[in-house]
């Protein structure tokens, strides 16, 4: 097979990697080395992986990358098109350059002022922003007033979609994460506790975590978005928001870890983990729940792009995040209006990412999950 | 068999009593009640307001009303909607329907899609049609509900398309005859079903796939070919059969993505289904109305698993409930 000729690259070997082919025996491998190899195989699950990163490192680093403030509404400029970038001047290759833009009082449309040329520049200066506590007013790249570079078009108030999509990027890739961690902490503990006492403990647990299941996702989470006050500074709506979809998930991967640890409860080394005095709450953490992990990590990688659909689905329907932060979801929700939507099309584009963003999760979680399954044969 | 649909029915019971104690705690916590913009309205008078306190049982203790409105359940009496001023059981009951009519459509559409282009997937494995249509499974299952469902609206508005863009019936549905009411049902449906049935599509294909590739490695295939069947009859009398009986034991899970799928495709399409009710009457402080829906939704997804359950036994003899 190909891949065992060449040593896995990204996880070095303790000690110079001997030639294989030299050898009779190959060389044992960690299960973690073997799941990378595996991994790397899986073009597809890589693919997703890098544009998450991307995606991720645009997320992060949005004031950077953004070409206006996400909150300031240009008001000459609402419902713009795209900006129109020039490749060629005069039949040749030049340096990228924009025209200035006026608006069309009857069509509502924006046309090219020919004339002036403005190139893009990179590295501006322009307005400040602070970033992880510093201030700085650095940006990747601008154009001088009284153009614009509106690379995704403006919503209605004028802002810039490109500016906003990235800064909205923080919330919505950002959600996702948080609540699996607090989903799988609450799943493991939950499904752990139930599983290794048994019996009525059990069964009271299990019933709980199936009336939670009983009742459609979507409903319960509009109801619980609907027990949100209004007017909440955004950092505590987020929190609530999270709490609202880690709520609505642990049940079911509480069953799923129960039922492993019923019969992992049976195996000698947690007879002998008893015997040497270990407290119950050690035993689950310490000893048990770490030989469901495998199964964890691939569930919570492909349980994700749920929680963005789930936040995107809730912001869309003016639940979610409120305006004037943007979230994918909210984003999107200007699209809602088909009247508007037929006429500037770009409004799309924030559900374009969202599909983005899920795809690669669905790849990366399914290469996960052929990596981590030992059975698989390199 | 008798047996174990009657205990699962007795299971149901205290499993419902908890969704409707979960759905009453949750709408209580809520700040404000459907009074409240009513009392700031200098128009209404003191009077009336406690009449309305009175009538809508809002003056009781909260345990007092929570018991009152699960003895009306028990009656099929739900209480009484605020905003439309009418038995919840009524409002509910046509919603119900519409999200029915909805969810079967898109299963039918997923169904009859997966299973087909999964054998087909199966039969011709590592092919270029194989590899593509697993593209099409991956695209087809990240794509989101709503950013597909304004993607063909906007399609349908762009190309000038004659298919409505919203609601479930025409204005002039009343004076339709019956065969217009049907087509024009039909193309009301087009776009949420198919919608809600994409996403059905590509996890059910992937599933069928790889069922059909296990079944097709077992030994009765093997001596079904040696025996000198029509390969035909080797795939579709002997390995289709068993490789359907998995998706029958994912058919209840799907259910409960299906409804809550549903809920937010009727929202973005104005379809007038349970999933719209809900988020028209949390809005409206509605507080029967929500649980009404609630109970109701929750029992459409209990019911489904039963009867997938069910299902199971009546479509794979090895499977005996005791």
């Amino acid at each position: 097979m190909p891949e065992t000729a060449t040593p896995a690259a990204g996880a070095p070997l303790p000690g110079a990697p001997l030639p294989q082919a030299a050898q009779p025996e190959p060389e044992p491998r960690s299960l973690g080395q073997l799941a990378w190899a595996r991994f790397r195989r899986h073009q597809l699950a890589m693919t997703g992986g890098i544009v998450l990163a991307v995606m991720y490192i645009l997320a992060i680093f949005a004031p950077f990358f953004a070409l206006y403030p996400y909150e300031v509404s240009d008001r000459e400029n609402f419902y713009h098109a795209p900006t129109r970038i020039h490749f060629r001047a005069g039949g040749h290759l030049t340096w990228p350059y924009v025209y200035a833009t006026e608006r069309d009082p009857a069509t509502g449309t924006y046309r090219e002022v020919q004339g002036r040329r403005y190139p893009i520049r990179l590295f501006v200066r322009s307005w400040s922003y602070t970033f992880l506590g510093l201030r700085s007013n650095l940006h990747l790249m601008g154009v001088d007033a009284p153009a614009r570079l509106f690379l995704l078009g403006t919503d209605s108030l004028g802002r810039d979609q490109w500016s906003r999509l990235l800064y909205a990027g923080r919330i919505s890739l950002f959600i996702g994460i948080v609540a699996v961690l607090i989903t799988t902490v609450i799943g493991m503990l939950y499904g752990g506790i139930a599983g290794y006492y048994g019996g009525v403990v059990d069964n009271i647990m299990m019933r709980v975590a199936e009336v939670v299941m009983s009742v459609p996702t979507f409903y319960l989470l509009l109801a619980l978005a609907a027990m949100m006050p209004a007017g909440l500074p955004s950092g505590q709506r987020f929190i609530l928001i999270v709490a609202a979809l880690s709520f609505v998930d642990w049940a079911g991967l509480s069953r799923v870890i129960r039922g492993q640890l019923l019969s992992l409860r049976e195996l000698e080394y947690v007879q002998g983990a008893r015997a040497i005095g270990a407290s119950d709450l050690q035993i689950i953490v310490r000893h048990m729940l770490p030989n469901t992990l495998t199964y964890v990590i691939v569930a919570a990688t492909l349980s994700i792009p749920g929680y963005i659909l789930s936040e995107s689905g809730l912001s869309l329907l003016g639940l979610g995040v409120q305006e004037p932060d943007a979230s994918w979801g909210n984003m999107l929700s200007q699209g809602m209006n088909l009247v508007v939507l037929a006429q500037y099309p770009w409004l799309l584009l924030p559900g374009l990412a969202i599909f983005i963003a899920v795809l690669c999760f669905n790849l990366l979680g399914d290469g996960l999950r052929d990596a981590l399954d030992p059975r698989t044969q390199l | 068999m008798w047996a174990y649909i009657l205990r699962r029915f007795l299971n149901m019971i205290p499993l419902l009593l908890g969704v409707s104690l979960l759905s009453f705690i949750m709408i209580h916590l809520a700040p404000g009640d459907f009074l409240t913009q009513a009392r700031l309205n200098p128009d209404i008078s003191q009077e009336t307001l406690q009449v309305m306190e009175a009538r809508f049982g809002l003056d009781k203790p909260l345990p007092e009303q929570y018991f009152r409105w699960l003895w009306g359940m028990l009656h099929l009496d739900f209480g009484l909607s605020f905003s439309y001023k009418m038995p919840v059981f009524q409002v509910i009951g046509t919603r119900v329907l519409n999200t029915l009519i909805l969810s079967v459509t898109a299963m039918i559409i997923s169904w009859g899609v997966a299973i087909p282009i999964g054998i087909h997937a199966a039969t011709h494995r590592y092919s270029w049609s194989d590899k593509l249509l697993t593209v099409f499974a991956f695209l087809g299952l990240s794509i989101p509900n709503f950013f597909l469902a304004l993607l063909l609206l906007y399609v349908i508005v762009a190309a000038h398309l004659p298919l409505p863009v919203g609601g479930m019936t025409s204005i002039d549905f009343d004076y339709m005859s019956f065969g217009e009411k049907v087509v024009d049902l039909l193309k009301h449906l087009l776009v949420p079903a198919l919608v809600l049935g994409t996403a059905g599509i590509a996890g059910l294909m992937r599933q069928m796939r790889g069922n059909l590739l296990d079944v097709l490695r077992m030994d009765y295939v093997t001596t079904a070919r040696a025996k000198g069947l029509a390969e035909r009859i080797v795939i579709y009398k002997h390995a289709v059969r068993n490789a359907i009986n998995p998706l029958v034991t994912i058919f209840g899970f799907w259910i409960a993505g299906l409804l809550s799928g549903a809920a937010l495709t009727e929202n973005v399409v104005a379809w007038p289904g349970l999933g719209q009710l809900i988020l028209q009457a949390l809005m409206a402080k509605d507080v029967y109305l929500v649980m009404g829906a609630i109970m109701m939704g929750s029992v459409l997804l209990v019911a489904g698993n039963l009867l997938a359950d069910i299902l199971l036994a009546v479509v794979d003899p090895r499977i005996r409930y005791s």
